[in-house]
């Protein structure tokens, strides 16, 4: 168990790491820009060069702040994600715990983020951080039901929220093959649940400066950020399983093909950020609750009458 | 500031700026939120404040070329083109017309890098970031074909009384007429990553309406006003310079709200690349500064009032001469300022993000507004 | 109903043709230049601070120290001192200091001898302010220097009364 709790923090660590140079080199080529070339072969040891020197800062605590909370929050968003992994089926052998309800585990844990958000931008007693908070809380929930919605057309088809159980019943046709719609509006809930761009509203810096942390320095945000980035590869992962067929793949060992899968789904997400400008906040709720959760309930009833029938 | 204290517990302040991201200087707008709703507004304003009427006072008539590139920095050439027409009406000098048609090729490429620099910026506000590095990257080619001519790639002083300090080479115009070819095939892209982008429509669509009635009371010049369907350019309206010369259309929005005045921004682009065109089709052969400019420029007493269309808007250069080798008084009317006052207005009972969204569709330069 | 779903493919499918933008530019090559390792030369026009031209004749400067600069300096950052030889005035002292300068280039038109121009340098930073006091007699001596020349002797009034600040005669 040790073993597995040391290689998982060694997991996101180093995922995290090489999230942030691949979000910025890809930001950096679509703008026509090299992006960081300095530290390493092609600025690959930059995010490194950067995590140290965010440790070395010093952790600014203002004066008005709800101490207790203020420093409960960056903990509070990073231990979720820690567990989240446990479930994650990398390769049919390299899985920490095959629980039987493991997808229900993902999705209720990740929802914890939300609560530390609340705790950050309500404690750190600026204007800009309640906005955000406030802002962040009604997006998540708005956006939480047509997540899971999507997902239980696809447990209805699999009867099981065994992840490995999922990636099993994938072994003739990928399900997003069979659910092209609810794979779309996975992609955009998880866009959103992740608080990334186009639904960046919490955090938006045109705005709201920088949203929830903005009182944070130092690695207390750097644990917000880190916990952003292992989100954004756990609801890829979690895709990954649902539609891409988990680990499935030819030649190469499973856990490459799943990690293959992966990045792509976060090439996509950050495909959005660098291309789309920013939804207006009264919008984002719309398109939940007018756009999404119809589509999604429509899914998982055309899913539900399809199983029925055939 | 001016606001009166909350009347009911439920609203509160929220000081937007003087360094907030999508105030793009050092502007400070007080808001009383009612929720993310505005209940109440007043920009504060004179963080910038470097006194250059005042200055005017001081110096020479030519010693306060150097200034005007300082007011607006994005449209530098307009203020310069606006204070030497000013001076030159003033002492009767009259400009080459090669010097003229220079004048104008440059500062219409100086609108564009104005214009493009706005419409990166203002993606920036609405949050999409690569807009604004492909602009920039255009932006650069403008700055680029300047820089060759005038020496300078961003506060140009390159406008003198009676012409333009250097003359415009066969390397210039070549790098003209690439620029127009470049810039013409951006548009569909343009087009692709944000116009025609539903996020953006929605975010831009009906929001912060400015009716031709409010853009009168309230002074608005430049796209803001044509933005509302008033067809006035100063380059029509009170030509100067060879502007009656070229063939252009004055774009006009039809409802007013902030998609409109970027239509029309972009609209001008093209037009100013239309005027780069003829103007350099029929660019003469000539001399480019007049001759008998005296160094010591004394004009004589008398007050003068030029206007040119800038970037933002209407800019005008008020002048009292006293006969002296200085100006007795210098009045800027500059066009971020007048269009600033209707913001209160516009953004009450709107939410903090279509706040930031129609501050930025202004294209305000606060160093401009300040003075 | 069918606006409804008219409007969110239209809204689909402008997304898209977006992001066919930013991919078509995630292939291109970069425009950027790596500043230290790759360097852009400067146009001829280029308006970096003033320096006294060398005059390839006489392989010296054209100043004659009359002050037209100092007196026509919008911001009076240069000071200019020089000494009567042989009933012809000459510079000792040529300095700007850049901190203060606005690049309009009016010195260099109102020069009577055109002894002025812009310099291309455009690497001007410095860690205190008088890294930005420039000395344009020593940068003189720096360019002879490239062609083998021993520094200007600097030259000595006849009589001390003669020895005038062009600053204090403005």
């Amino acid at each position: 168990m040790i073993v597995a709790l040391i290689g998982v923090i060694a997991l996101v660590s180093v995922n995290a790491l090489f999230l942030i140079w691949m979000e910025r080199k890809v930001a950096a080529h679509i703008q026509l820009r090299p992006g960081p070339m300095e530290v390493g072969y092609h600025g690959a040891l930059q995010t490194v060069a950067d995590a140290l020197k965010l440790m070395g800062k010093e952790l600014i605590t203002p004066d008005e702040v709800d101490r207790p909370v203020y420093l409960l929050a960056p903990i509070i968003i990073f231990l979720p994600v820690l567990v989240l992994f446990l479930v994650i089926p990398f390769s049919p052998n390299l899985i920490i715990r095959d629980l039987n309800v493991g997808i229900l585990l993902i999705f209720a844990f990740s929802s914890l983020t939300v609560l530390s958000i609340l705790m950050a931008g309500w404690s750190s007693n600026n204007k800009y951080s309640v906005f955000g908070a406030i802002r962040s809380i009604a997006q998540n929930i708005a956006y939480e039901i047509p997540l899971l919605i999507t997902a239980m057309s696809i447990i209805l088809m699999v009867g099981s929220f065994k992840l490995t159980d999922i990636v099993a019943a994938q072994d003739k046709v990928w399900f997003v093959v069979i659910q092209p719609l609810a794979f779309l509006l996975y992609i955009i809930c998880a866009t959103a649940e992740t608080n990334r761009a186009p639904f960046d509203i919490p955090e938006a810096e045109s705005e709201l400066v920088a949203g929830f942390h903005t009182e944070y320095s130092g690695m207390r945000f750097g644990l917000f950020f880190l916990a952003e980035y292992t989100n954004m590869f756990v609801v890829s992962a979690v895709a990954t399983v649902l539609f891409l067929g988990g680990w499935r793949g030819w030649i190469l060992p499973p856990v490459v093909w799943f990690l293959i899968k992966v990045y792509a789904i976060i090439f996509l997400i950050m495909w959005f950020r660098w291309t789309f400008p920013r939804l207006r906040f009264d919008q984002l709720i719309t398109f939940a609750w007018k756009v999404l959760i119809p589509l999604a309930f429509v899914n998982l009833l055309v899913t539900a009458l399809a199983i029925k029938l055939f | 500031m001016m606001l009166e204290p909350g009347i009911e517990e439920k609203t509160f302040y929220l000081n937007l700026g003087p360094q907030h991201p999508s105030t793009h200087g050092v502007l400070r707008i007080l808001l009383e939120m009612d929720g993310e709703f505005i209940a109440n507004s007043e920009p504060v304003i004179g963080y910038g404040h470097r006194a250059h009427e005042k200055m005017a006072e001081l110096r020479t008539y030519q010693q306060y070329l150097p200034n005007l590139g300082r007011v607006d920095y994005l449209h530098a050439l307009a203020y310069n083109h606006g204070y030497c027409l000013a001076v030159e009406r003033l002492a009767g000098i009259e400009v080459p017309e090669r010097a003229e048609f220079i004048r104008v090729i440059t500062s219409e490429l100086n609108r564009i890098a104005s214009h493009l620099l706005w419409f990166g910026a203002y993606l920036l506000d609405l949050g999409a970031f690569t807009p604004f590095l492909y602009c920039f990257d255009d932006r650069e080619n403008v700055v680029d074909i300047l820089d060759r001519v005038t020496g300078s790639r961003l506060t140009y002083c390159y406008f003198r009384f009676g012409g333009v300090r250097d003359d415009i080479d066969d390397e210039f115009i070549a790098g003209c007429r690439a620029f127009i070819t470049r810039l013409r095939s951006r548009w569909q892209d343009y087009d692709d990553l944000v116009t025609k982008n539903v996020i953006f429509i929605n975010r831009t669509r009906d929001v912060g309406i400015i009716t031709p009635e409010q853009a009168l009371k309230y002074g608005v010049t430049g796209p803001c006003l044509r933005g509302s369907g008033i067809p006035y350019d100063i380059r029509r309206s009170e030509p100067y310079s060879v502007y009656p010369l070229f063939d252009f259309e004055i774009p006009i929005g039809e409802r007013g709200d902030i998609m409109d005045r970027y239509v029309v921004r972009l609209c001008e682009m093209e037009q100013s690349l239309r005027i780069i065109e003829q103007a350099l089709d029929k660019l003469p052969n000539g001399p480019i500064m007049a001759e008998k400019v005296p160094k010591r420029l004394k004009p004589a007493e008398g007050e003068v009032y030029a206007a040119v269309e800038s970037g933002r808007g209407e800019f005008g250069t008020y002048i009292v001469s006293k006969g002296d080798t200085k100006p007795y008084r210098i009045k800027l009317r500059v066009p971020s300022f007048s269009n600033l006052s209707i913001i209160s207005e516009l953004i009450k009972d709107t939410l903090v993000a279509d706040m930031v969204a129609i501050l930025g569709s202004f294209d305000l330069v606060i160093p401009e507004v300040d003075r | 109903m069918v606006a409804y779903f008219r409007e969110m493919f239209v809204g689909l499918w402008s997304l898209v043709a977006g992001m066919a933008v930013t991919i078509r530019y995630f292939v291109r090559p970069i425009v950027t230049v790596q500043y230290p390792r790759q360097k852009l030369t400067m146009t001829p026009k280029y308006r970096g601070h003033i320096e006294l031209i060398m005059d390839p004749e006489t392989n010296t400067h054209r100043c004659t120290a009359c002050g037209m600069c100092v007196r026509t300096c919008p911001s009076s950052l240069i000071t200019v001192e020089g000494v009567k030889v042989k009933k012809k005035k000459l510079p000792v002292k040529h300095v700007i200091d850049y901190s203060y300068c606005s690049l309009c280039g009016l010195c260099v038109e109102v020069c009577p001898t055109n002894a002025l121009k812009f310099s291309n340098e455009y690497r001007l930073a410095g860690y205190q302010r008088q890294d930005m006091v420039i000395d344009l007699m020593a940068r003189l001596d720096a360019e002879r220097a490239t062609v083998g020349l021993p520094p200007l002797p600097i030259p000595t009034p006849e009589s001390e009364e003669e020895t005038t600040s062009a600053e204090e005669k403005a």
